[in-house]
Parts: C-alpha cells; structure tokens; sequence
C-alpha cells in the first residue's frame, strides 16, 4: 500500500472555488515528488490535505495507513510525523531562533516527554547541529527579525527536520529568494534528504528546482486543480547546480513546460468556445 | 552617545514636571487665586508634611485594596478573555453580556456591595476588581482572536492540541495586548476604590478627601489627590518594567535604545 494516498479527492472552498476535482495520486515511501504547475492549480492545497490542514469536500486522504480529517480538532489523526515548511518562514518572533526551531521536540512523542530534561543538552545540540548544517551557525541566540529572509527559510528547514519527520511538506519554501540562495539551499535539501531520506513533497512553480530535487514530477493545471502528467526524473544523485544547465536537464524541463503550455492553451480555447 | 541620550530624556522629563508645578505656583501667586479654590503646590507640599503621619495609614489602606482589587480583576479577566478568545462561540455570545454588565456605573454598585458585605474594605476591593474586567477581556480576547492562523499551523501540524496552541502561540502573542490593558485598569481600578471609599468607608484616602471637602479644607483635598497621582505612577511604572521584560520583541522600533 502506497504511504500517502489522495482517492478521488476533490476541494471546495465553501460555495466558490473548486481547488481540486476528483484527483488521485499515489506516493511511495521515502519519495521525493514535486507538485508544479502554474499558480492556483491547487498544489498547495494537496500540500495542506495531506498535512491534515484541510478536511476534503469528498474523498479520501490516506497518509501512513490511516486516514487524514483536521489535525486538533478530530479523532482520527495521522501517527506519521510530519515535518512542514511553509512559503513564509513564520518562526515565532518571542523566540530565539534556536528555541524556535526546538518547537517540534516540545510537542510531538517521545521527545516532548524528555524536553525539560534534555532542552539543554541533547535536544540543543541537536539544533546546533543542524543549525550548522545549513549554515548558520552561531544564530541560535538571534532573534527572527535579525536575520534575513534566507537565513529565515534555512532556520525554517532545521525546524521541519529536527524531529525526524518520515514526511516533509514543502510549499514553495524557496519561492521568496534569490536566484543564489535558492541554489545554496538546493544543495543544502539535497545533502539533508540524502541523510535520512524521509518522503518529500515539494511544491514548486520553478521547473529547474523541481527536476533538481526529485525522483517524480507531477504537474498540475489549473482551477479546477488535475493531475496531467507525472514522470520520473532520472538523474543520478548527488546532482550538481552545473548539470542542471546540462542539455538532457534543460530538454526535461521544456517538456514540462510545453506540458503546462498545452494546458493553458486548451483552457483559453475553451474559454473562447463558451463565450461565443 | 546611547546613556547621554537616556539621561537627556530623564532630565527632559523632570524639567517637565518641575515646570508644571513652577507654573501652576506662578499663576496662583500672580492671579491671587483663593486657597479654597486652587491651593498653591507651595501649600500642597506643606501639608503633606505636616499631616504624613496621619495621612500614612489611609494611604496604605488604599494602595492595599487598589492592589488587591487590581490583582483579583486582572485575574478574572484574563480567565474570562481567554475562555472568549479561544471560542468562536464565547466571542459571537458572551459580548452583549458582558458590555451590559459594565455599562452599569459602578456608582451605582457600591451601594449593593455594602448591602452585601457591609461597608469598609471588601466593597471597596470588589469596585477596584469589577471595574476593571472589562479592559482586560476585552483585549485579551482580541489579542487571542487576532492571532495569525500560519502561527498556529506550523503547531498544527505537529498535532498539537488545542491547548498546545494557546500556550505555545495564544498566549505570548496576547500579552502585548494584556499589558496595553493593564495600564488603563491600573488607573481604573484607583477609580473603583476611591469612589467606595467615598460612599462608604472610614478608611483610605477617598474618606480622607470626602471629610476634607466638607470641612473645606481644600489643600487636604488635593494633597489626598497627590498621593494618588503618585500611587497611580508607582503602579504604572511596575507593570511597565514587567511590560518591557516579558513583550520587548513587540516593541522593535526601540530596540536600538537598548542597544
């Protein structure tokens, strides 16, 4: 049985937006897929059902075996551990930036039974560690608004990680950087998935960074969201930033494009046709 | 260049206050202005000398139940305005209610507190306590209910309870909003004693300013007004140290003055 599974799943906004319409998809363990598609497609919202952030109109969510409804707020929760970074940093600003990306290890079993006891040990070298790892080293005693947005994003990273999570959820956590940065923290995803490789789902409009990072592509149309193609990416691992300039890289990606293209170019058409 | 500049704001306040009271004496001096009307500060500080020894035990008494009033409101409405923030609910339902019941002037409850537990101390904490629960509701609930949802998805996601929540986010983003309201209840609930004090007691400096005002001696009228200013300063001053120790990252725009 697949480890994330979305059963003919649809998502209606209250009475207006359809996010998703009757969508099916299938996530293997320790995969790392990228959701793309243009803006308002409704991959963040397949982001935040698998998360259990939003409860499907119709359909079923199933992640880790169990079925997914709100998290809180609802008997049936997921046991998976999930680690979740989301297109604004969000860390909470009466934080350092260390005690910050602790959080996870406060809430979550078993860590949170040992937290008061391991805080300043173990458990902070833990974040150190990891704080190291994606270098910011020595800004654990900072507080959020010191840092900028890319520090915040690599702080956002640590906390997703921190508890090792077996699913992190990414919704387009680099999309706020710059064209460097983005390919710092690349590298930096590349190397930390290489580690522990838990199941990724990342949600993307950049196509290089989607055929970067992972081992399947979805892409996406719009409003209402569908699924129109899914492929493998097969690139060998550890991939370099220069073989992403690399001619079977960049042929990977126009084919995306091209796919993304034709969809919109149908939707247009469609559109003329019921207009006239 | 950052301790010259504190200084020079310290200095700037003292020079503020000595200049108010300058020139309050001047304009009594110079427009003749009649005791009985307008004391001269000259006088006021006279008379708190003279008449401290008499003045200290009703002092006491109204800091005593002006802090005990305080305490008990605070209390209660933080309780009250966590309960109201942290239900949709509660925040639809329990308004009507609530205004309703402080839309009553307390002057008008005084009298039903001495009914209830005679005259003296206890009507005179529960005035203080009554009359400042509604502040602090008020923005407790709305610091809680203004919380930002991507504060609290990052825990929900987790799986954290709806307990979690408040605790971890609730709570230390409502306090800004808390301490905001603890300087309008300090004031207010100097209000509450003193205005039972007034109806119904025999101790505290409301009674004093009362009895003072009837014999006219009006230079003890407002020396009991200034040990109430000052009260009221030293109150203040204490939530603002705890204000700026607990909330300082909210405040971010004085941070370089802090160095």
């Amino acid at each position: 049985m697949a480890f994330i599974e979305l059963s003919n799943v649809s998502l209606q906004y209250g009475k207006g937006t359809v996010a998703l319409k009757q969508t099916d998809l299938k996530i293997e363990n320790a995969e790392f897929l990228s959701l793309v598609g243009p803006s308002g497609c409704g991959k963040s919202t397949i982001l935040k059902l698998v998360a259990g952030l939003l409860k499907p109109t119709s359909g079923a969510v199933i992640v880790g075996g169990r079925e997914v409804g709100l998290i809180g707020s609802s008997p049936i929760q997921t046991s998976t551990r999930i680690g979740m970074a989301f297109q604004n940093p969000t860390l909470l600003p009466w934080l350092s930036i260390r005690d910050n990306i602790m959080i996870p290890l406060k809430i979550i079993q078993p860590f949170r039974a040992q937290f008061s006891d391991k805080k300043n040990t173990a458990f902070k070298d833990k974040a150190e560690a990891l704080l190291a790892k994606v270098g910011l080293n020595g800004f654990g005693d900072k507080r959020p608004w010191q840092l900028s947005g890319g520090m915040l994003q690599r702080a956002s990273l640590c906390r997703a990680l921190i508890h090792e999570p077996q699913l992190l959820l990414l919704d387009e956590p680099f999309g706020a950087l710059d064209q460097f940065t983005r390919e710092e923290l690349w590298d930096i995803m590349q190397s930390l998935w290489i580690d522990t490789k838990p199941t990724v789902l990342l949600v993307t409009h950049d196509l290089r960074e989607a055929a970067y990072l992972s081992t399947r592509i979805c892409v996406m149309s719009s409003r209402p969201g569908r699924i129109l193609a899914d492929s493998a990416v097969p690139f060998a691992r550890p991939r370099t930033v220069e073989q992403s300039y690399s001619a079977d890289f960049a042929e990977l990606v126009q084919e995306l494009r091209m796919c993304i293209s034709h969809a919109r170019d149908d939707q247009a058409t469609l559109k003329e046709l019921n207009a006239a | 260049m950052n301790i010259s500049q504190k200084w020079r704001q310290h200095l700037l306040t003292v020079l503020v206050i000595v200049g108010f009271f300058a020139l309050w004496q001047l304009l009594c001096a110079s427009l003749n202005v009649s005791d009985l009307i307008l004391p001269k500060p000259t006088q006021i500080a006279f008379i708190l000398w003279k008449k401290m020894p008499l003045l200290w035990p009703h002092t006491l008494q109204t800091l005593y139940t002006t802090v005990v009033g305080f305490a008990a409101g605070v209390l209660v409405g933080v309780f009250i305005g966590l309960l109201i923030g942290s239900s949709k609910l509660a925040y639809d339902v329990a308004y009507p209610l609530l205004v309703g019941f402080s839309s009553i002037p307390k002057v008008a409850v005084v009298p039903i507190f001495v009914v209830w537990f005679g005259s003296g101390t206890i009507p005179a904490i529960l005035t203080s306590a009554v009359i400042c629960i509604f502040p602090v509701v008020v923005n407790v609930a709305t610091g809680l209910a203004s919380t930002e949802p991507e504060l609290e998805d990052v825990f929900r996601v987790l799986g954290a309870s709806k307990l979690d929540i408040l605790w971890n986010v609730g709570m230390p983003r409502t306090l800004p909003f808390l301490f905001a309201s603890l300087k309008i209840a300090i004031t207010l609930s100097f209000v509450g004693t003193v205005l039972s004090e007034t109806v119904a007691a025999n101790k505290g400096i409301g009674n004093v300013m009362m009895i003072a005002s009837g014999n006219f001696d009006v230079p003890l009228v407002f020396a009991g007004l200034f040990i109430l200013a000052i009260m009221g300063i030293l109150l203040y001053a204490t939530s603002s140290y705890f204000e700026i120790k607990m909330t300082g990252w909210n405040n971010r725009k004085n941070d370089f003055s802090l160095g």
